[in-house]
């Protein structure tokens, strides 16, 4: 009877939008950091085998230096995870529970810091706390402080946004029953929002922490030589010292802690998912009073971070770029970025670089939403049967591994593992496919975290009315499923395309001097001797900025009032 | 005669059990148990019954949203195992609307009517909009309406593609009460006027004695009884039902139990033991103490704690002459247009 449904067909369909996200994982991020876990714990025997040698780990594990950097890793971390909550907290308050002129711009000026590449914010901070920098007499050079702020600059907005977004949707008349209880202001906010936020506060937290512990770039620019994570650490003993055991040893040390702070962020998430559903819409923002306690705080408290943690570091960086080798306003820096650097630092022109870079990315940006793409269509089906389900939300928490395994341990893997993979004879590694492969990787979980959770609130019940009208199940998926995630994708681009362009972690590894991108080519700047190198460093970065900027807002803009990600 | 009884034409559904949250040395739960229905062409069936009685998951069980773990559904004599939701030819209207929030009203209305020329399709979204009382509405985008607006618009899109069988779910509960009956009203002239066989899920038996040629009654994932609105009402097959249906006390009597309906109680005036309203059953008068009264819908209803012969109970009775006071003692007899007699 030609009314039955082919059911074959819709399984082929399923079947490979399961099976090419799992591929890609598997081949460019399980055998690669895989690979590196065996180097760790394996060691040649001699006859071309390998023979299970813990010594490696006994070795680089005595060194009181590996202790020193998982100390300063988990402090660094810690520091900057408490900071980050404290300051954000009352951002969040401001910028999702008041309405006020401008606040729609404040709420983009907070986001900035956490889209913009590494190595820039490394550069910006670094030219601050240089003995000659407007904040030199902090005495902050390659100090602890200086990465900890660095590293609040950068995840400020996490929290703002994570705390924000839940406290925007909070139902207010639970507090407003509070109050009328008797509860003074501040007894309400203790004992019903906060605790509200909890799930919220903690699940930032987390994440928070876990960017702090595998931050690189701007640690790598900001720490020098005395200052470091595992991260750096990685990098430093295999492409200063080529020690690639010590290195796969921390490797698999920074996937501990790594995976320690997934697990308790996992549950933290879902401990928020179930929190959100208990709430309203959002209904909860009051004009902002200037002349009541609990708004003027808040106000204050954010203006400070708002001006001298985000915009005066930028402002300095911009300044600063305008400026010659002699001190004088000039354009010399922007007119050099035409050459290769004093004494040839470099092997290509800066602009070859941005050339490089935006090629790269957005190679990267189309491997990253196609797959990533995949895995959310998989991941927001709600299929009936229990063990579907139960694989539904596997594939979901894989395809967030790496959000949590650093980039560096990424590109080092595909050092080891790529130059035949699987025995094909193709040389990845000179194909120029892998660096935008790394950062495809590297931009996925950010894709599936950004259109998630629009594909999840959709209502079922419009598929199964766009069904019942006669849609075949691809016309529900175009009509229903696309239409309602397009500007959730149009964001998932931006995002995956800022990510690659600021990559820097796996990049560093692979890229190959002829190809390098711009975060590389202002490392190298920065890291050689010279005014005119460091000016063009300067002037380097406020062009990855702009580019970066530019690619959010057109993202932002797409977002509209949609709604959606979590980032 | 040309079509039997058996396959006629029509929604034909034949000991339906949907169950949920099966998996293996998990039976799970029961939601439709054995439930076995008719819809002649034409007819409009309503599906009554609490909340979480099933009637839900059989309508989607129809649809073919939900598997169907044991019996048949046949449309028009043919089977509908294994045809998936979108060859069915149903039309689906949810209690919220379920609009596609990114396109305009015409856009939705027209979303069934793919396969048509761009110009039938035009025409039909008008002529159906015109229908619903919503001509001109077509550019405007969904979230503006209000939400009787949204559930003609679906009621609009539902209908377009000209639907072998209308599922309607709920549609009206989300909307306030006076909205309610008359989109209730406008709902059945709808359908009578397009011809179109429908299943009305409600909660409300007002709502589905308004829309139904015929009402069904499910209880527990059964079917407690099918009947035409009027005889539903005055005979009850079973003492679960009339309580569904309002009636609040049950007395003892000679055929099985006479079921006191909403207006089976009058108060008479304590003194001249004369009924203000019709005939008694027996012309007994008894007595209660009042608790309290309210003015609702035009009418004074009288709450009483009395004995009518099944204990004290609190009841509610009408009345037409004064309104008595609080702890007042008052008398009060059966209207026997109000009651019903049900099986034991």
């Amino acid at each position: 009877m030609s009314l039955r449904r082919r059911p074959r067909q819709a399984w082929l369909g399923w079947g490979a939008a399961v099976g090419v996200p799992l591929v890609f994982l598997a081949v460019f991020f399980a055998w690669p950091v895989v690979a590196l876990v065996v180097q760790g714990f394996f060691a040649d025997d001699g006859a071309g085998g390998r023979t299970l040698d813990l010594s490696g780990f006994a070795e680089v594990l005595g060194q009181p230096r590996t202790w020193r950097v998982v100390g300063q890793t988990l402090a660094q971390a810690s520091v900057g995870t408490v900071l980050s909550v404290l300051l954000g907290i009352p951002g969040a308050y401001l910028l999702y529970r008041c309405r006020f002129p401008g606040r729609t711009l404040l709420r983009g000026l907070v986001t900035v810091p956490f889209v913009l590449p590494t190595v820039v914010v490394g550069v910006a901070f670094r030219h601050l706390f240089t003995p000659s920098g407007p904040l030199g007499w902090l005495g902050w050079e390659e100090s602890f402080a200086g990465v900890v702020v660095a590293l609040v600059f950068f995840n400020y907005s996490v929290v703002v946004r994570t705390v924000g977004g839940l406290w925007e949707r909070l139902d207010p008349r639970a507090e407003q029953a509070a109050r009328a209880l008797g509860a003074t202001p501040w007894r309400a906010f203790r004992t019903v929002t906060l605790p509200a936020l909890g799930p919220a506060i903690a699940s930032a937290a987390s994440v928070v922490f876990l960017f702090c512990s595998t931050a690189f770039g701007v640690v790598l620019v900001l720490g020098g030589m005395r200052y470091g994570t595992i991260e750096t650490e990685i990098w430093i003993r295999t492409t200063q010292f080529l020690d690639l055991r010590a290195a796969a040893v921390l490797s698999v040390l920074q996937l501990v802690v790594v995976v320690a702070a997934l697990l308790v962020s996992g549950r933290l998430r879902a401990r928020r998912e179930r929190a959100l559903q208990l709430t309203g819409e959002r209904s909860g923002a009051h004009p902002l009073d200037l002349r009541s306690v609990r708004d003027v705080l808040p106000a204050v408290a954010t203006a400070v971070v708002v001006c001298g943690l985000v915009a005066f570091p930028l402002a300095g960086l911009v300044l600063r770029s305008f400026r010659g080798p002699d001190g004088a306003w000039s354009l010399a820096n922007y007119v050099a970025l035409g050459t290769t650097g004093g004494r040839n630092a470099l092997t290509v022109t800066v602009w070859e670089a941005t050339a490089n870079s935006l090629r790269i990315a957005a190679l990267a940006t189309l491997i990253a939403v196609v797959v990533g793409g995949l895995v959310v269509l998989v991941v927001s089906r709600r299929p009936r049967s229990h063990g579907l389900r139960r694989a539904v939300g596997g594939l979901d928490a894989v395809f967030m591994l790496p959000l949590g395994v650093s980039a560096v341990t990424v590109g080092f893997g595909f050092l080891l593992t790529l130059d035949r993979p699987l025995g094909l004879d193709v040389d990845l590694r000179t194909s120029g496919l892998l660096v935008p492969i790394a950062q495809a990787v590297v931009a996925i979980p950010l894709v599936v975290r950004t259109m998630l959770p629009v594909l999840r609130a959709i209502d079922p019940r419009l598929r199964e009315t766009a069904a019942v009208l006669g849609a075949p199940p691809g016309r529900v998926l175009a009509s229903v499923d696309l239409a309602l995630a397009a500007r959730s994708l149009g964001l998932a681009v931006g995002f995956a395309f800022a990510v690659s362009l600021g990559e820097f972690g796996a990049t560093s590894f692979l890229a190959r001097p002829d190809a390098a991108t711009l975060p590389v080519v202002i490392y190298r700047l920065v890291g050689q001797p010279g005014a005119e190198n460091y000016g063009m460093a300067l002037a380097a970065s406020v062009v990855l900025a702009l580019l970066t900027a530019t690619v959010m807002m057109v993202a932002e803009r797409m977002r509209g009032d949609g709604g959606g990600g979590e980032f | 005669m040309a079509v039997s009884q058996e396959r006629g034409a029509g929604l034909a559904v034949r000991d339906v059990v949907v169950r949920y949250g099966q998996r293996r040395g998990h039976a799970g739960t029961t939601a439709v148990d054995g439930v076995s229905l008719d819809v002649a062409a034409g007819e409009v069936l309503a599906l009554l019954g609490p909340s979480g009685c099933g009637k839900s998951s059989l309508l989607r069980a129809v649809a073919g949203l939900e598997p169907v773990a044991a019996g048949s559904v046949a449309f028009d004599g043919a089977d509908l195992a294994g045809v998936p939701v979108h060859r069915r030819g149903f039309g689906l209207l949810f209690q919220e609307g379920q609009l596609f929030p990114h396109r305009d009203v015409a856009g939705n209305v027209a979303y069934g009517l793919a396969d048509r020329p761009r110009a039938e399709r035009a025409e039909r979204v008008s002529e159906l909009l015109a229908l619903v009382g919503l001509t001109g509405f077509g550019g405007r985008p969904v979230a503006e309406l209000s939400g009787g607006e949204k559930q003609r618009v679906a009621l609009a899109r539902a209908l377009a593609p000209r639907p072998r069988l209308l599922l309607l779910d709920e549609p009206l509960s989300a909307l306030d009460r006076g909205l309610r009956e008359r989109l209730a009203v406008e709902i059945r002239a709808v359908l009578h006027a397009t011809g179109t066989t429908a299943v009305f899920v409600t909660h409300d038996h007002d709502e589905a004695f308004t829309v139904a040629d015929r009402v069904a009654v499910m209880s527990a994932g059964r079917l407690a009884q099918v009947a035409a609105p009027e005889a539903l009402w005055r005979a009850p097959a079973t003492r679960e039902v009339a309580e569904f249906l309002g009636y609040q006390t049950f007395l003892p009597h000679a055929d099985g139990l006479l079921a006191v309906g909403p207006a089976g109680l009058r108060v008479v005036d304590g003194g001249s033991g004369g009924a203000s309203g019709g005939a008694s059953v027996g012309g007994e008068v008894r007595h209660g103490v009042v608790v309290a009264t309210t003015f609702r819908r035009g009418r004074t209803e009288v709450t009483v704690d009395a004995d009518l012969g099944a204990g004290e109970e609190r009841l509610v009775a009408l009345t037409d002459g004064s309104v008595p006071a609080a702890d007042d003692k008052v008398g009060l007899v059966l209207d026997p247009r109000g009651c019903a007699v049900v099986p034991g």
